[in-house]
């Protein structure tokens, strides 16, 4: 904080060098961010003129957490490097995932098939011509053990992309682990679990909202008996912006569903310091520089306070926020597509200024199909150039001070304040997606962006503007057609193999349960150990659960 | 064509659920003056050619980005064909690769194959041009 009688001599400075803009010309592009929120020439000492240190910043891993959760930061551990990765059969992500590894990969991240992510089995109608297509294609037990085939689970972590059916395939990791005589205590890693980002954005949803959030809540406490070192949700902003909505509107919507979960987990009856520092966010890192490192300052800061002011959390574990970023998909181009390298290092030099635990770092070819083991070999390459060449991980949050970084760092949180209020205001986050709340913001969010760039408002190089014309010269990853074949062959000799009546039993108890109101976990694995599919299972869950259907809108 | 709206159906086949786009062109297409009935999401192919003959539509767009377009279209334009819907403009969206794109329109799959980055207004344009184009319109 200043002095008043500085503060008026800056005011005067700042009136003769406004003065002095009178006669000076703007270029066109209007100066706003990607998300349209408008940016002034110059920040000075009178945009944060009554910022404080110590509350509203503090030290790194202490409260409020503006400037990083731990206290050494980088300089203690790196981030950790962590590519999205699978396609085909499970033979085939096993070899890309020991490429990786051997690659200096820190940790895995599995990306599933259309059919997994829904839960349905390869053979099932719904799967023709998308089995492998998206991600690796898992249908059972025997699946993931080929998957994880020579990775030493209680060595590496992996984080899961999987949503609707997250109980089932986390139950096929731990069943695996446990094959591997890898203790439960002793298996790391993250599964996404966030349901609520599904109706909102992603879109991947299977039961409706009341049963998922139970399916949730069950995971978080059977986590935090015997999984201890597992993040048992990622709340993710990713998907929200990728699906067209703004940096504020992933901000807040991300940290309304996250207190949604908590307060799902209070509800349940657990104690928040229970299951709170398992919890764990996905951001995403658009192409806006400034105003992505400003956004991840002011969610840490936003969800410490409200745990400790609102939910009454006291283990400082449950404050902090870890997060996870992955560049912006959304921000590549179909056209020249080596400039998407360049897009993504400066994303991943927002994530790192940022302060993230872990980064994915696009690969240039990802708009166009899955990416091949080069482009992902130089997207791997980028963070580790960024990590070890550039110096950018020596001091921590370099950029605190500033006064636009603060200016914008209050401003977002203000903004996302305004947006938990409306979301109360529709009776929460629930209530919120019934109303289609959500759905609507960003579908608007997203027809803005998209009219602005037809407009030439929003430059995007290559595309609307430095156009070439000239057809991609690049060699793209195509998913064999056999991988479908010789999926649904091995699938059908296990269901051939395995005890039926044992998986049947499995099925039937389960049943029994998600009517009851028990913990559905214990029974998904034993059905899981029994061979049971995923699509059995989640068939099984439907009886009882139900299925949701969205209201379409545009 | 009579002084009715250009009706489109813009459906979601398959199970991928990014509707981004097929939501940003929905929204061009009615604000350019068309009639726009959208699916929503996880549709069948037979979903898909129900609606389209229930709501008796001009144009089907497609929006797929999973991949599996040379399953999902060619299956939607035959079903289409055996409702009678033949003429039907068949538009596709999506991660497309350059030779799908090619072996759709050349087999007579699809009319034509729109790809990220290209403007709203191409799209309208192409729709607009091809009903002035068809004789007794």
């Amino acid at each position: 904080m200043m002095d008043r009688e500085k503060l008026e001599r800056i005011s005067e400075l700042k009136e003769m060098w406004e003065k002095e803009l009178e006669d000076l010309k703007e270029r066109e592009q209007p100066a706003e961010t990607v998300s349209g929120q408008p940016i002034k020439m110059l920040y000075t000492p009178l945009d944060t003129s009554d910022l404080d240190y110590e509350t509203e910043l503090g030290f790194p891993g202490y409260y409020p957490y503006t400037r990083g959760v731990q206290p050494n930061m980088y300089r203690g551990r790196l981030w950790t490097m962590r590519q999205f990765s699978g396609f085909g059969d499970a033979y085939d992500s096993n070899q890309r995932y020991r490429y990786l590894l051997e690659q200096g990969q820190t940790g895995l991240s599995v990306a599933f098939d259309m059919p997994t992510l829904m839960g349905y089995d390869s053979d099932s109608d719904r799967s023709i011509g998308e089995v492998g297509r998206c991600g690796v294609a898992i249908d059972s037990l025997e699946d993931m053990e080929i998957l994880f085939d020579q990775i030493p689970l209680d060595q590496v972590t992996t984080s899961m992309t999987i949503n609707g059916p997250a109980a089932i395939l986390w139950c096929m990791y731990l069943a695996t682990a446990e094959k591997q005589g890898v203790s439960l205590d002793r298996v790391g890693g993250t599964i996404q679990n966030d349901i609520l980002k599904e109706y909102t954005a992603q879109k991947s949803w299977i039961f409706p909202p009341e049963p998922s959030m139970r399916l949730i809540t069950d995971i978080f406490a059977f986590a935090s008996e015997q999984v201890p070192r597992w993040n048992t949700i990622s709340i993710s902003g990713y998907h929200i912006r990728e699906a067209g909505s703004t940096a504020v509107q992933e901000l807040a919507f991300t940290l309304a569903d996250g207190f949604a979960y908590v307060e799902a987990g209070i509800n349940a009856g657990l104690d928040v310091d229970r299951f709170a520092p398992r919890l764990s966010f996905f951001f995403n890192s658009h192409i806006d520089f400034f105003e992505e490192i400003c956004k991840y300052r002011a969610a840490r800061r936003i969800w410490a306070r409200r745990m400790k002011e609102k939910y009454g959390a006291k283990d400082h574990r449950s404050l902090k926020m870890r997060f996870h970023t992955q560049t912006a998909g959304c921000s590549l181009s179909a056209q020249e597509p080596e400039n998407n390298i360049v897009r993504t290092a400066y994303e991943a030099l927002s994530a790192v200024l940022g302060g993230t635990q872990s980064l994915h770092t696009n690969s240039m070819d990802e708009v166009l199909a899955l990416p091949t083991e080069k482009a992902v070999k130089i997207a791997l390459r980028t963070q580790q150039v960024l990590a070890y060449e550039t110096g950018v991980a020596n001091t921590i949050d370099p950029l605190a001070g500033s006064y636009f970084v603060e200016a914008m760092t209050d401003k977002m949180e203000a903004e996302a304040e305004e947006y938990f209020q409306k979301i109360d205001d529709l009776g929460g986050v629930l209530s919120a997606i019934d109303q289609g709340f959500f759905q609507q913001e960003i579908a608007d969010a997203a027809y803005e962006y998209q009219k602005a760039m037809d407009r030439g408002e929003r430059v995007v190089v290559g595309v609307n503007r430095y156009r070439s014309g000239e057809a991609p010269e690049i060699e793209i990853l195509r998913i064999d057609p056999e991988v479908e074949r010789k999926q649904l062959e091995r699938l059908k000799r296990l269901k051939e193999t395995r005890d039926y009546n044992r998986v049947s039993a499995c099925l039937e108890e389960l049943k029994r349960c998600a009517a009851s109101g028990e913990n559905l976990i214990p029974k998904i694995l034993d059905a899981v150990r029994a061979y049971a599919t995923e699509g059995e299972i989640t068939a099984a869950l439907k009886e009882v659960f139900g299925e949701y259907k969205e209201k379409p809108l545009f | 064509m009579e002084d009715r709206k250009i009706r489109v159906l813009v459906a979601k086949p398959g199970l991928d659920g990014h509707d981004r786009g097929v939501k940003v062109v929905a929204r061009a297409l009615r604000d350019a003056g068309m009639e726009v009935i959208y699916t929503g999401l996880h549709q069948t192919p037979q979903q898909v050619a129900e609606t389209a003959l229930q709501e008796d539509v001009d144009v089907v767009g497609l929006s797929i980005l999973s991949g599996a377009h040379m399953t999902l279209v060619p299956r939607i334009k035959e079903m289409l064909n055996e409702n009678g819907m033949g003429d039907v403009l068949l538009l596709v969206g999506g991660i497309i690769p350059e030779e799908d794109t090619e072996k759709l329109i050349s087999e007579g799959y699809a009319n034509q194959v729109f790809t990220p980055g290209e403007p709203l207004e191409k799209i309208t344009a192409y729709i607009f041009d091809w009903f002035k184009a068809k004789p007794g319109s």
